[in-house]
């Protein structure tokens, strides 16, 4: 039994945090909200850290770590609120990728890529009628039932559709499934999806988990700064309490992601549920630590000014990306509620 | 992150649960806030220390089994798993026992840890006075030196089982004139000594859980007092706050309701799906235990790596408390009319197990430190907002 991460889990993330510290700025972050730049040179950046290579196999000059690396990596996306491609293309992706069987043709070609920092990858699933970054992607994984098609570019057409949180490129897409296109089929491609989604999923929840994190420190800062009544609003327990609960929820949201990314890495038959788990854990921090950001920043966190909204609303966006809430808690609640296994406290990491 | 217990920690397990299979009375016993429960509770109690499983955790010359803090999570699955009656001696043992272990001299922890294991001494806490509560600095007992012992003057209240108990343990001020936290002394009374008189408090199930204590010039030998003259308060906090409260209340404490919650909707199903938010609430109390158990093995792995918990068990008391109070509030929806039955009622189900449970989460928010103080300290001392 060991609930802990390595040391080089550790070290990659510290490297990534105090990188993404200094170049991920909520002032840079503001300028890709505001079109004024692309986000493709911060993602760059970020890319030439080894982020890209993370979980690309050795063979290919990745690092070859797991979905318990990208737990903590996926935090750290969250936090500075990185745009998608990245863990779209480095996280979810590479998950597709080294699924695929090595005969199938440009893998090794793509992962290389990927390892270098090309990001231009796009994964569009059936829960979603919507491809982020469909539309500047030149790669293209499409689900059809149990197939995945590999487009190019050319293959497809997109409309961009606006969100709220305006990093986002998100596209309805329109493209034919043809045999040409087909990778792979059946139990195979079953397999592969259902893995590739839970793969997004677990992604939105360390990226919601982070988001978490940076709107609980933004509010921390401001209720330090606001004074009212003669003194910091942060001195107040009816601020201090929101405050304490809002770090509750994060708190106990960590072990459960990180449970759920073990499980995922290492194929337990109860990945399914232990990332709805997860999903529902983080999802739920990120909600509250929006809803009481906004509290505490008083009429300002009704504003554009302040840096909270684009936290805020990155969190509302992705929390019903790869399987909206309802999916997640239905999914945990049908296997508590409608199965009959025993839930005994003694079967909590063991498979049923 | 190897998620998967060691083929040792299975064979432990299975230790246990044998054990447990064959020795856990198949009679509930009546509660332990009962004279006659107290005593059947006591003898439960020296039937594990015999086996070797009272205090699993602590070295083996002290009556303990030595095993390290995940084999003491796997006792506790297997424990709560098994229905096996509650631990009577729980505020000595898992409250006092650290700290005996942490500050106690060779002496005291030769003379009391063993006793304590065995449940040959039976304790019971004296922190809270009718003006120290949420507030404990604010204790005035006396504890005045007078060569080689204490005379104890003053009050203590919210006394767990003392009218039971054989010792009581906690702080009073030792030196004239000190304010707050300073001047306090962490001694140790047996509850047989004159001038100490005890009144029970009636709980809310009506039983006599709880206690006043009165010391009234009671001597104590300074060779009961924990730690130096004055050093009281740090004596008391210094004990590691997760591991104190982990031992409190483990996971499998909450863990085990969770899964009789989830049994008795799967028996009650179509009652209880005539409102859908009774499915959500079972679940989330499920997933709500298993979330506290996993931050339950985190932390300890974090510990074992060197890691200093500090109010992140603030957070744990808020979350198992509240978890507490949901389980039972939804059990007892789902009961509907019978909910209200006492145990002797031929109606009741469970032996009124979910009223009792219910009845005693009530409490969880309050003891070991009131909800809004555990708030107070995770925003003061997590977030570093401002005290005042």
């Amino acid at each position: 039994m060991d609930f802990t991460f390595s040391e080089d889990e550790l070290l990659f993330r510290e490297t990534i945090q105090r990188f993404l510290h200094t170049e991920a700025s909520p002032e840079t972050l503001r300028d890709i909200w505001s079109g004024d730049k692309d986000a493709s040179t911060l993602l760059s950046l970020i890319s030439e850290q080894g982020l890209s290579a993370l979980s690309v196999p050795e063979e290919q000059g990745g690092l070859a770590m797991g979905d318990v690396a990208w737990s903590l990596m996926t935090q750290e996306l969250g936090y500075h609120a990185i745009p998608d491609p990245l863990a779209n293309s480095a996280y979810v992706a590479t998950g597709l990728l080294n699924a695929l069987d090595d005969s199938v043709s440009q893998k090794a070609e793509m992962l290389e890529r990927i390892c270098a920092g090309d990001l231009g990858f796009a994964i569009g699933h059936e829960c979603s009628p919507l491809v982020a970054d469909a539309d500047t992607a030149h790669t293209l994984f499409m689900q059809q039932d149990d197939e995945i098609h590999i487009l190019g570019a050319i293959d497809v057409q997109t409309v961009p559709n606006a969100s709220i949180d305006f990093s986002r490129r998100l596209s309805q897409i329109t493209w034919n499934a043809t045999a040409s296109t087909s990778t792979v089929s059946g139990e195979t491609g079953k397999k592969i999806w259902s893995e590739t989604f839970n793969r997004g999923a677990i992604s939105i929840a360390g990226q919601l988990l982070g988001l978490a994190q940076r709107m609980l420190d933004l509010s921390v800062e401001y209720s330090l700064q606001r004074k009212q009544f003669g003194k910091e609003i942060g001195s107040f327990q009816a601020v201090k309490h929101q405050l304490a609960d809002v770090a509750g929820k994060i708190e106990i949201a960590k072990p459960v992601l990180y449970r759920a990314a073990c499980s995922l890495e290492n194929h337990h038959p109860l990945s399914d549920i232990h990332i709805s788990q997860a999903r529902n854990f983080c999802s739920e921090a990120a909600l509250l630590a929006a809803r009481i950001g906004i509290q505490v920043h008083g009429a300002m966190g009704y504003t554009w000014e302040v840096d909270l909204q684009m936290y805020v609303k990155r969190a509302w966006a992705l929390n019903n990306t790869w399987g909206d809430t309802i999916m997640h808690r239905a999914r945990v609640q049908d296997y508590v509620l409608n199965s009959d296994i025993d839930l005994a406290p003694s079967k909590i990491f063991e498979a049923v | 992150m190897k998620l998967q217990f060691s083929p040792e920690q299975d064979l432990f397990r299975l230790e246990v649960r044998q054990w447990l299979a064959a020795n856990v009375p198949k009679q509930k016993l009546p509660t332990y806030d009962t004279k006659e429960g107290f005593e059947l509770h006591r003898q439960w109690e020296h039937k594990l220390f015999e086996a070797g499983f009272s205090m699993v955790m602590w070295p083996k010359e002290y009556g303990g089994r030595g095993c390290d803090l995940i084999d003491w999570l796997i006792f506790e699955e297997e424990y709560y798993g098994a229905g096996a009656p509650g631990r009577v001696n729980q505020n000595g043992q898992l409250l006092l026992g650290s700290t005996l272990l942490d500050f106690g001299t060779p002496e005291q922890k030769a003379h009391f840890l063993p006793r304590m294991a065995s449940s040959e001494d039976m304790w019971a806490q004296a922190w809270s006075e009718p003006n120290a509560g949420s507030d404990m600095a604010n204790i005035s007992s006396k504890a005045t030196l007078d060569g080689d012992h204490y005379v104890i003057n003053g009050q203590k209240t919210w006394s767990t089982r003392a009218i039971y108990a054989d010792w009581a343990f906690g702080l009073f001020r030792s030196q004239p004139g000190s304010e707050r936290h300073h001047g306090l002394s962490f001694l140790l009374v047996p509850l047989n000594t004159e001038g100490v008189t005890i009144r029970p408090i009636k709980a809310l199930d009506g039983e006599e859980a709880f206690a006043e204590i009165f010391f009234d010039d009671v001597k104590v030998p300074i060779t009961n007092r924990i730690g130096d003259d004055g050093k009281g308060w740090h004596v008391a906090m210094a004990t590691a706050g997760f591991e104190r409260g982990l031992l409190l209340r483990s996971p499998a404490r909450f863990q085990q309701p969770a899964r009789r919650l989830v049994q008795l909707y799967r028996d009650n199903k179509a009652a209880s799906d005539r409102d859908p938010a009774i499915g959500v609430a079972v679940s989330k109390c499920w997933a709500d235990a298993e979330a506290y158990a996993l931050s339950a093995y985190n932390t300890v792995g974090r510990v074992s790596n060197g890691e200093k918990i500090g109010a992140e068990s603030s957070l744990n008391k808020i979350f198992w408390s509240e978890l507490d109070l949901l389980i039972s509030q939804t059990a007892m929806d789902i009961l509907g009319l019978t909910g209200e039955l006492l145990g002797s009622a031929t109606l009741a189900h469970e032996h009124a197990y979910w009223l009792d449970a219910f009845l005693f989460a009530q409490a969880g928010p309050i003891y070991a430190g009131t909800n809004e103080i555990q708030r107070n300290i995770v925003a003061e001392r997590m977030l570093g907002l401002p005290k005042k």
